[in-house]
């Protein structure tokens, strides 16, 4: 907690003096910046796969509630569709990974 | 703050693994091995179910025609469509070989799914690629192949303008990548979350007073195994369909 406090304290000083801190080097101000990006990158492509998801997944299940002879069909295309749009928010996974590890 | 103490291992120490033998390109590690044994293991049940084979299914025979049958009626044919048949091994490849390198992410002293690394989906989305493209070619004739992914029926004639380069590199370009990433990307996450939750269990069964923690962490480890073996067999069946569905594409114009 007392390293979250100091960082706090630093990132005030920054605002006010408008000059780099002494105490930070460029790699972590580098590195921070990396993370901020990687957590609201990941964050940004979660919502629009999760949204999109949900409503497929429940069209499914109301498909399969009106016409419950048709569930193998319908269960396949409905992976099928989560596959694709799942991929953006696996894109989104990915740069996390770029933007945090490599 | 006590938790704030907890290291978690940095990318390369939950992906990389030294070489038994061999250096470089030529370098043999452990995922070379569960590469061969995921190819081993599916030949070597089917070759046994094949062996003797009886009217009735028992035991590896039921196993393997289960597997044959499920990957015709759930892959092949709602993929592909009329005349799936001379695509059905290749579909059964995918699905065999991706399912078990995945599995190993749950068998204790392995812990690592094949499919983490971006070498094996990137070579089997390129195999899958290479052989729809191939597909289309053999049967449609080259050219008329390229004017059906380009040109696709039922759109208005300005619009070709907008949908003709989209539709060429959304087929020949993004197509590998995405099916590849799809399953890279899924199974670097499960690995990374059974990883944290590990690491997270152990850290806090260290630290005496938090050890309460474990009540929460360790049924989340179990819960999350769980999890992703069905993330694996569901990863395997999405990769095979995705190929039967580009496959379909190819064979059938007009969809």
């Amino acid at each position: 907690m007392s390293n979250f406090i100091e960082l706090a304290q630093q990132a005030a000083e920054l605002a006010q003096d408008g000059t780099t801190n002494a105490n930070l080097t460029a790699d972590e101000v580098k590195s921070a910046e990396a993370a901020q990006g990687a957590g609201m990158a990941y964050g940004l492509a979660a919502i629009g796969p999760g949204i999109g998801i949900g409503y497929l997944v429940g069209q499914a299940v109301q498909a399969i509630a009106r016409q419950p002879e048709s569930a193998g069909q319908v269960q396949t295309v409905m992976f099928l569709g989560i596959a694709f749009t799942e991929a953006l928010a696996l894109l989104g996974f990915v740069v996390f990974i770029m933007l945090k590890f490599v | 703050m006590i938790l704030s103490q907890i290291h978690f291992p940095s990318i390369k120490n939950i992906v990389e693994w030294p070489n038994f033998f061999g250096d470089g390109w030529y370098g043999f590690n452990k995922i070379a091995l569960i590469a061969l044994i995921a190819a081993a293991v599916p030949a070597l049940i089917f070759f046994i179910a094949g062996r003797q084979s009886r009217l009735v299914p028992r035991g590896v025979q039921g196993f393997a025609e289960g597997i044959v049958s499920f990957v015709e009626n759930q892959v092949a044919k709602p993929g592909i469509g009329t005349g799936y048949e001379p695509y059905l091994p290749v579909l059964i490849s995918f699905f065999c070989f991706i399912a078990v390198g995945n599995l190993f992410e749950v068998i204790p002293f392995f812990q690592m799914p094949l499919n983490a690394r971006m070498g094996a989906p990137l070579v089997l989305a390129i195999i899958a690629y290479l052989f729809f493209i191939m597909v289309g070619m053999k049967h449609n004739g080259p050219v008329a192949y390229l004017k059906m992914v380009a040109f696709p029926e039922g759109v208005p004639k300005a619009m070709y303008i907008l949908v003709t380069p989209i539709e060429l590199i959304s087929t020949f370009l993004v197509r590998p990548f995405s099916h590849a990433i799809r399953l890279f990307a899924n199974m670097l996450a499960g690995h990374i979350l059974l990883v944290s939750f590990g690491v997270l269990c152990i850290a806090v069964w260290t630290l005496q007073l938090v050890a309460v923690l474990e009540v929460l962490t360790f049924p989340g480890l179990i819960v999350f195994t769980a999890f992703e073996i069905g993330v694996s067999l569901i990863q395997a069946f999405v990769f095979s369909i995705l190929a039967a569905v580009y496959i379909g594409g190819a064979l059938h114009p007009a969809h």
